[in-house]
């Protein structure tokens, strides 16, 4: 696996550019992810690797083709200081892990081997030798995890037919 | 504990007797909103999970207006998805080419959002109805076929911050410079996971036209709503576009904020955003003189009529400056009418200014005024991200109409109130 690390304010607009959302399939939008922040990024990702970022994670536009862009290129987890407000909602509902960890993204570098423990939120730095506590979930935001996401969710609960 | 705005229109909805902040609620949704882009991923996502029905065809709108008039195959491929569902569940507000306008400036020009309400769209700006008292927050594709299919969504009970507004704007001071001052001084996530509760003596002399503008950049402050109180210009505006009952809210008056921000609206001065964040402010006095090739007027956040006539006051009876190109968008059909009426599209044609059908494009880079490598765009939009408008080494600095205006005649970012 490979750490891909960036700063504070990474929005989606740069996760995928507007001139890609006229194509929403996600291997297409794979295929463009982070292509005005990192170049290399959609040449090189692969399934397993982890995305780590500053504050404000995948702020600006409310577009769900920034985290489904991430999450189709196989990418494991966003570890981030904190998320923007949408992308957290979008994540969640789509069924792209995220957590939030202050620590564990000020401490991360590219190069560590790092694993990540989604029952318990506890993040491993192998390579330094460190271990971080994401912040858990509510029960309720769980339960759209462990359903498989939101529109599933609903269904379990037969509240949308 | 008392409660904010937010918080009691989010406990009705709820339908309990108060909510706090922290707090996870699902609550009745008065409306759920979409675009051209998203949408489409919204239908997708509906039909996947074998979902068949909508909850209520007249409380779901879907406005094509992004790549509208559509600006490739790819793009008219998603149209005529979107159109092809409005169409199979009868969506009563579904606007197309012709009647659509940019779906924020829209909505309420419809009536469409009163207050009270509790709106979702699948666009970060939908914040901007909060100007009417209404809660309205941006989410995506997945909640909205959620919200579609059940009429109903998950919310974390914001906390809020008290945006206290005294005294009155300057001339050629508008709503784009009082968000753009706050955004600087509290931060692109300065007001994350929370809303922005506009509050004070200076409320009542801001048209509704900057309130939607304020409104519409909460979010580029990281927030979940804007909102201001109800008053007569509300009311005022509201009037002839909806025969629903509205309820106004206000805060009790031991609500709780996190902090309260003081905004002197008399000291305020036209303000500027430069690349590459939206709280990287500058008053336009500090960096009046930098070249730029570009400038957009329009946008959900100041494509309305008064934004229109701002700029029009500057472009009357002057030309825009050789080498810049200036691209005039009135955000519905209504006030394209309006700019008809009152001589405002012969200001911006005789200025020379491209003078366009309502549509999002050129704001997020989309057609009608990309930009190429190294160019430098003014403009009333309301990001200015890398390669927001184009190539990546392209810059949008973010303004008001009045200094877009000016800075078009000027060539240069220029002080409205020097023209």
């Amino acid at each position: 696996m490979k750490i891909y690390k960036y700063g504070d304010n990474v929005d989606t607009d740069v996760i995928i550019p507007a001139r890609h959302l006229n194509d929403p399939d996600p291997k297409a939008l794979a295929s463009h992810c982070m292509e005005d922040l990192d170049a290399a990024f959609a040449s090189t990702v692969a399934p397993g690797d982890i995305v780590v970022g500053g504050a404000n994670f995948g702020c600006g536009s409310s577009r769900e083709h920034a985290p489904l862009a991430i999450k189709s290129c196989g990418v494991k987890c966003v570890i981030a200081k904190s998320f923007a407000r949408i992308f957290y909602r979008n994540a969640i509902n789509i069924g792209l892990p995220i957590l939030e960890c202050p620590e564990a993204a000020e401490a991360i570098q590219p190069g560590d081997e790092v694993t990540v423990d989604f029952q318990t939120g506890v993040i491993e730095d192998v390579t330094r030798h460190k271990t971080f506590q994401a912040a858990p979930f509510p029960a309720f935001i769980d339960g759209i995890i462990q359903s498989g996401g939101l529109l599933k969710s609903l269904k379990a609960r037969g509240l949308a037919k | 504990m008392g409660m904010t705005m937010t918080q009691k229109i989010l406990a009705r909805a709820a339908g309990l007797a108060s909510v706090q902040a922290g707090q996870l609620i699902e609550g009745d949704l008065s409306l759920v909103m979409g675009n051209d882009i998203t949408a489409p991923v919204a239908i997708t996502e509906f039909e996947k999970a074998g979902l068949t029905q909508v909850f209520d065809r007249d409380k779901i709108a879907i406005v094509l207006d992004h790549s509208t008039p559509c600006k490739d195959i790819k793009s008219a491929k998603l149209c005529a998805q979107a159109r092809d569902f409005a169409k199979a569940h009868a969506i009563t507000h579904f606007y197309d080419v012709g009647q659509v306008g940019v779906e924020h400036a829209l909505i309420p020009e419809k009536g469409l959002a009163i207050p009270g309400d509790v709106i979702i769209g699948a666009d970060s700006h939908t914040c901007t109805y909060g100007a009417l008292g209404a809660f309205s927050t941006g989410v995506g594709s997945t909640d909205m076929a959620a919200g579609m299919a059940t009429g109903r969504a998950w919310f974390k009970v914001p906390s809020a911050i008290r945006v206290e507004l005294t005294g009155k704007l300057s001339p050629y001071v508008s709503g784009k410079d009082v968000v753009l001052h706050l955004i600087g001084r509290i931060g692109v996530d300065g007001a994350l996971y929370q809303s922005l509760e506009f509050v004070g003596p200076g409320v009542a002399s801001l048209e509704m036209d900057d309130r939607f503008t304020i409104c519409n950049m909460a979010i580029e402050a990281g927030g979940k709503n804007g909102i201001f109180p109800v008053d007569d210009k509300t009311a005022a505006y509201l009037k002839g576009r909806t025969d629903r009952a509205w309820t106004a809210v206000e805060p009790d008056a031991d609500a709780e904020y996190v902090q309260t921000v003081t905004i002197d609206l008399s000291a305020l001065e036209p303000t500027v955003s430069l690349p590459h964040l939206p709280s990287n402010t500058k008053t336009v006095t500090e960096v009046a003189g930098t070249p730029i090739q570009q400038v957009v007027i329009g946008s959900c956040t100041n494509g309305r009529i008064k934004d229109l006539r701002e700029a029009a006051a500057i472009l009357k009876g002057r030309k825009v400056a050789s080498g810049v190109r200036c691209i005039v968008i009135p955000a519905t059909q209504e006030i394209v009418r309006q700019c008809l009426a009152e001589g405002l599209a012969e200001v911006f044609l005789d200025a020379g200014c491209a003078f366009s059908t309502p549509t999002c494009g050129p704001c997020l880079g989309g057609h009608m005024g990309v930009l190429a490598p190294g160019e430098r765009c003014v403009s009333t939009t309301n990001r200015n991200f890398v390669g927001r408008m184009g190539d990546t080494s392209s810059e949008v600095i973010l303004a008001s109409p009045a200094v877009a205006a000016a800075s078009a005649v000027a060539g240069v970012i220029a002080d409205p109130r020097t023209i």
